[in-house]
């Protein structure tokens, strides 16, 4: 990643003009062009510095769930209970974490009764109880990494 | 805002990303067979009303070199937590900060933040400041450093992490 790349990453985490010439739009800011913009990025893409490139969805606002859970999985099992869990499409990310409760995962689902219907299945898999910590405020939600 | 069949079909089509080509909106647009200037309409309709948070880039923090990621969580007084929150969401380092439901007695906290660095002694000095400046340095806390990484299904990391989590399997349809 050069100079370039750096403030490429660093302006478009910022948000993306919805217009017709959107890229061209952004290059004009860095001064870039349009083409050279679009190869930069597609490069960054294919290296895997830029997962994706779209919107961001509040899920409630299409009717979806969204919680965090956690589960105290013994050592010995971890591997196992991880792929138990993850069998779930609706676990998306699953981290282990140095903690007595050590894993964590975010659950999605279309609708609120999922969440619940969801963590009571991978409970009774896993015989491990699964504590459920739903977002009730959110003072930030703004992830953005300087590159 | 009520969304349509319409509004429903561009969110499915925009699920992997946006094309990287200079007209992106006429080439979603194309293969809905919608106008171009439908999707930018609509697209607008949908960021005003909140149900996109925003269009963007989604960086893989880890490939940027932020290899150390904390979740750092505080027991606070139920009438504090708002506060100390939204002061706790302005502090360098935080990326994310919500308040979240107990589960006593194991896991007695509320407020949440994420912070992200490039090495776990920056996280823990930029954990230490934002608990002071957000009134928090007394209070019970857990911080817990992330492992290993279960990714699923190209699961997304996102500036939303949620709802890019929740896009990824619904496919917002």
């Amino acid at each position: 990643m050069d100079a370039i790349d750096r403030r490429i990453v660093n302006a478009l985490q910022g948000g993306f003009p919805v217009c017709e010439r959107p890229f061209a739009a952004v290059a004009e800011g860095l001064g870039l062009d349009e083409a050279g913009l679009i190869a930069r990025l597609k490069a960054l893409v294919e290296r895997g510095i830029l997962s994706r490139f779209g919107p961001l969805y509040a899920a409630e606002g299409l009717g979806g769930a969204v919680t965090l859970a956690a589960m105290a999985v013994p050592e010995e099992r971890f591997e196992a209970v991880a792929a138990q869990v993850n069998a779930h499409v609706e676990v998306a990310h699953n981290y282990a974490r140095n903690h007595r409760l050590n894993m964590w995962f975010v659950l999605a689902t279309e609708d609120r009764a999922g969440i619940a219907a969801t963590l009571a299945e991978i409970a009774r898999e896993t015989g491990i109880p699964v504590l459920n910590m739903p977002r009730l405020a959110e003072y930030r939600i703004g992830l953005r990494l300087e590159a | 805002m009520e969304l349509s069949p319409r509004d429903r079909a561009l969110l499915a089509a925009l699920a992997d990303g946006l094309p990287l080509a200079p007209s992106p909106y006429a080439a979603i647009g194309r293969d809905l067979g919608m106008a171009e200037a439908e999707v930018l309409a609509r697209l607008r309709a949908m960021l005003a009303a909140g149900i996109i948070r925003r269009f963007g880039v989604v960086v893989r923090h880890h490939e940027l070199g932020y290899r150390a990621n904390a979740m750092i969580a505080w027991q606070v007084p139920d009438a504090a937590i708002d506060a100390a929150g939204r002061v706790l969401a302005t502090q360098p380092g935080v990326t994310l900060c919500y308040r979240r439901a107990p589960g006593p007695p194991d896991w007695p906290y509320t407020l949440f933040c994420m912070i992200h660095g490039r090495d776990r002694a920056t996280v823990l000095a930029q954990a230490e400041q934002a608990a002071r400046n957000a009134g928090l340095a007394d209070m019970p806390r857990a911080v817990l450093f992330s492992g290993r990484r279960f990714q699923q299904r190209g699961a997304r990391f996102a500036t939303s992490e949620e709802g890019a989590a929740w896009t990824r399997s619904t496919g917002a349809s």
